[in-house]
C-alpha cells in the first residue's frame, strides 16, 4: 500500500445509496462503497444477498433504481454515451465464462477491440496473443471454446476482458462453475493480475484467495453491507453475528 | 435362462483374444442378415407392382410412354410464364405448369421469410403490444389449416373487391380488382441492354467496396458506412446510364376498354390469393422458428458482449445472428420445402400450377396416369432436393465457424 502514502487516492469505484428492487424484493439497501484505484476488493455473503447484483450494477448489466454510481469519474445514468464509456474501461468475467462459442479463442480476444476501440486486427491479435501467454494458453488461440477444459476458457475470458486494456476488472463468482483442480490455475491467474496493479472487485467465496490478495473484503446479507474489514481483523476478528455465522459455515467444515 | 456367451466362455481364452458367440447372437451379423432380407422384400415389392400395373394396362389396352407428349394439348391455361396456345403439345403444358408451381414457390419463399422474420422479432419485443400481436398473428395462422387459408383469400376477401370498372386505382397506373391486379408492363427498348450491364456493374463494384472496407477496418480499425455506400452505387450507377442512353424503357399503361383492361399486366387472383395464404401460413411458422433461434442464444452471450463494451446492434450481428442461425437453418429448410409442396394446393381454386394443369387437365385427357403422376412425383422430388442440398450447403458454411 505504497501508493496511499504519497497522493491522496484515486476512487475508481463509488456507490452512493444505491437502491434497486426487482418487482416487491428489496435486492440492494442504501448500498455504499468507495474503491480506490488499485485497491482489491473481495465481496462474500450467503447466496441472494445481492453480492453479483451489486457488481453488475457498475457496468449497467443491472440497473439501479435509487443513489449514485460514479465509474472512473463518470456517472451511470441513463446516457448512453456514459454506460459505453464505462463499459470500455470495466471488464467483467463471469461464473459461466460465456466465451462466444462460433469464434476461436483468439477472434473471442479480438472481437471487442476491433469493432469497439478499433484496433486493426494485426494490433488486436498481437495483443490478444500477448494476454493469452499471461494466462498462459497461447498454444490454444486457434481452437474454439467448446474444445477446452473449463478452468482454461474461464483463463481465456480473463484474457478476453484484458485485451479492453480495462482499469477496472469485476469478477462474478469467476470458479463456481469449476472442478476442484481447475480452481487453483484461475485463481493463479487472478492473483498475477492482482500484483500487476489492477483495481479488482471479486464475489468469490475463495477464502484463501481473499487472504492473499485483497485490500479488504466486504461481507454481504439481505442487499446490505454489513461490514467492511482487512482480510487479517475480518477472518480473526469478525464484528457481526452473521458474518461469524457464515464464516463458520464457510471454513467449519 | 443361462446366458450362452458366458458359459461358452472359457476361462484361458481371456488372455488371448474375446471368444466368439454363435453367429445368430453377433449384433453385427444379426444386422447383415436383416438388411439382406430387407432388400430382398423391397426388389419383390417394387417388381410386384411394375409388372402387376404393366400387366394391367396391356390388359385394358392402354398404350405406356411418353409419346402423348408432343400431342397438341387443345386447352387454354389462364396464366403462363412462356408463349402458349391451345395448339401447343402436353409438353409445353408441362412446363407451363411447372413454371407456374415454381413463380409460386419462389415468390412464396420470398415473401414468408421477410414476414417470418420480422413477426420473429416482433415477437420478441420488449413492447408489450407488438410482442401480443405478433403473438396472436402466429398462434391463428399456424392452427387454421392452409387449404381453408387459401379458400378465404379466393373466397372471402378477393370477391369483395369491386370489378375493373370501378377498380381500386393508385394514380391511374394500378388497378386492384375482382380479376386480380393490373399494372404497368415494362416494354424495354434494345439500349436498355446498357442499364443492365450497369446494373451487374454496380453489383460487382459494391461487392469489391465490401471487401475493400472489411480490408481497411481490418488493418487500421476504421469502419466505412459499407451498406449506404454500396445502396448508393446500386441506385446510381444504373440510374446514369438509363438517362445517359437516352432513358430507353417504356411502360404499357393499362387502360380499361368495355369490361376489362387492355395492356399492362394483370396478376391473377388465384395467384394473389395462393401467395397470400401460402406466404402467411409459412411466415407463422418462420417467426416461431426465427424466436425460438435467437432464444436458444444464451442470455450470458449479449451480457458478455455487453460488458466488452459492444452496442446491442453489433452484438445482434457478430454473437447472436450467427450462433442463431444454426438452429433456425435447417428447420428453415422444412418450411421451404413444405411451401413449395403445398403449393399443390392451388387446386382447390384453379391456379394453373403442375398439379392442375399436368396431373389434371392433362391427365384427363390423355390418360396416361401412371406416366404423369410419376413426372409429377418426380419434378416435387427434384425441386425438394434442390431446396435442401442448397440449404445443407448453407448450413455447413455456417456451422463451420463453429467448430
Amino acid at each position: 500500500m505504497e501508493t496511499a502514502t504519497q497522493t491522496k487516492p484515486e476512487i475508481a469505484v463509488s456507490l452512493r445509496d444505491v437502491n434497486k428492487w426487482y418487482g416487491e424484493f428489496h435486492v440492494l439497501k442504501n448500498v455504499n462503497l468507495d474503491v480506490e484505484r488499485g485497491q482489491r476488493i473481495v465481496i462474500c455473503g450467503p447466496s441472494g444477498s445481492g453480492k453479483s447484483t451489486m457488481i453488475r450494477c457498475i457496468n449497467r448489466l443491472e440497473e439501479h433504481q435509487a443513489g449514485q454510481i460514479i465509474v472512473d469519474g463518470i456517472e451511470l445514468n441513463n446516457d448512453l454515451k456514459n454506460i459505453d464509456q464505462i463499459r470500455r474501461e470495466v471488464g467483467m468475467v463471469f461464473q459461466h465464462f460465456n466465451l462466444f462459442p462460433h469464434l476461436t479463442v483468439l477472434e473471442n480476444c479480438c472481437l471487442a477491440p476491433m469493432w469497439v476501440r478499433k484496433i486493426p486486427r494485426k494490433e488486436a491479435e498481437a495483443t490478444a496473443m500477448e494476454y493469452l501467454e499471461r494466462v498462459k494458453i497461447p498454444h490454444q488461440a486457434k481452437k474454439f471454446p467448446g474444445q477446452l477444459s473449463g478452468g482454461q476458457q474461464q483463463r481465456v475470458a480473463i484474457a478476453r476482458s484484458l485485451c479492453m486494456k480495462p482499469r477496472i476488472m469485476l469478477f462474478d463468482e469467476p470458479t463456481s462453475a469449476l472442478d476442484p483442480e481447475m480452481i487453483k490455475e484461475v485463481l493463479d491467474t487472478m492473483i498475477e493480475l492482482a500484483e500487476s496493479g489492477m483495481t479488482m472487485l471479486c464475489v468469490t467465496h475463495e477464502m484463501g484467495f481473499a487472504k492473499t490478495v485483497a485490500d479488504s473484503v466486504i461481507f454481504m446479507d439481505a442487499g446490505q453491507i454489513i461490514e467492511m474489514n482487512t482480510p487479517d481483523e475480518f477472518f480473526n476478528h469478525p464484528q457481526h453475528e452473521r458474518s461469524k455465522l457464515f464464516l463458520s459455515q464457510i471454513l467449519g467444515h | 435362462m443361462a446366458d450362452p456367451n458366458l458359459s461358452a466362455t472359457p476361462p484361458q481364452a481371456i488372455s488371448t483374444l474375446p471368444s466368439k458367440p454363435p453367429f445368430w447372437n453377433d449384433p453385427q451379423k444379426r444386422a447383415l442378415v436383416f438388411q439382406i432380407l430387407l432388400v430382398i422384400g423391397i426388389g419383390l415389392l417394387l417388381w410386384f407392382i411394375f409388372s402387376n400395373t404393366l400387366h394391367n394396362l396391356d390388359k385394358r389396352g392402354i398404350k405406356t410412354g411418353f409419346d402423348f407428349l408432343d400431342r397438341p394439348a387443345g386447352f387454354g391455361i389462364t396464366q403462363s410464364l412462356i408463349p402458349y396456345t391451345e395448339a401447343s403439345t402436353f409438353g409445353r403444358t408441362f412446363l407451363v405448369g411447372l413454371l407456374n408451381t415454381l413463380l409460386v414457390a419462389g415468390l412464396g419463399i420470398i415473401f414468408a421469410t421477410l414476414l417470418g422474420f420480422a413477426v420473429g422479432v416482433a415477437r420478441l419485443s420488449k413492447n408489450w403490444l407488438i410482442s401480443r400481436v405478433a403473438l396472436v398473428f402466429i398462434e391463428t395462422i399456424r392452427n387454421i389449416p392452409p387449404l381453408l387459408q387459401i379458400l378465404f383469400w379466393y373466397r372471402a376477401i378477393l370477391p369483395l373487391l369491386p370489378g375493373p370498372k370501378d377498380s381500386i386505382s393508385l394514380a391511374e397506373l394500378f388497378y386492384l380488382h375482382k380479376r386480380g391486379f393490373t399494372l404497368p408492363s415494362p416494354l424495354f427498348e434494345p439500349a436498355f441492354i446498357w442499364t443492365f450491364w450497369a446494373v451487374i456493374a454496380a453489383l460487382v463494384l459494391a461487392f469489391i467496396m465490401s471487401r475493400w472496407a472489411k480490408a481497411r477496418r481490418e488493418k487500421t480499425g476504421q469502419q466505412f458506412p459499407v451498406v449506404w455506400t454500396a445502396v448508393g452505387i446500386i441506385l446510381v450507377l444504373p440510374l446514369i446510364t438509363f438517362f445517359l442512353t437516352g432513358s430507353p424503357l417504356n411502360w404499357d399503361i393499362p387502360a380499361l376498354s368495355g369490361f376489362n383492361f387492355r395492356g399492362g399486366l394483370t396478376v391473377i387472383p388465384e395467384l394473389t390469393a395462393l401467395l397470400l395464404a401460402l406466404s402467411i401460413y409459412t411466415a407463422a411458422f418462420i417467426a416461431e422458428i426465427v424466436r425460438s433461434g435467437i432464444e436458444s442464444v444464451s442470455k450470458g452471450q449479449s451480457e458478455a458482449a455487453a460488458s466488452l463494451g459492444l452496442r446491442p446492434n453489433r452484438t445482434l450481428q457478430l454473437v447472436i445472428i450467427p450462433q442463431a442461425m444454426r438452429v433456425i437453418i435447417p428447420q428453415l429448410t422444412s418450411q421451404y420445402l413444405n411451401l413449395t409442396k403445398n403449393t399443390s394446393l392451388g387446386v382447390a381454386i384453379g391456379y394453373p400450377d403442375l398439379v392442375n394443369v399436368f396431373a389434371g387437365t392433362t391427365l384427363n385427357q390423355t390418360g396416361q396416369a401412371v406416366e404423369i403422376i410419376f413426372m409429377t412425383m418426380l419434378v416435387y422430388l427434384v425441386i425438394s432436393l434442390v431446396i435442401s442440398l442448397f440449404m445443407n450447403w448453407y448450413n455447413k458454411r455456417m456451422a463451420l465457424v463453429e467448430r
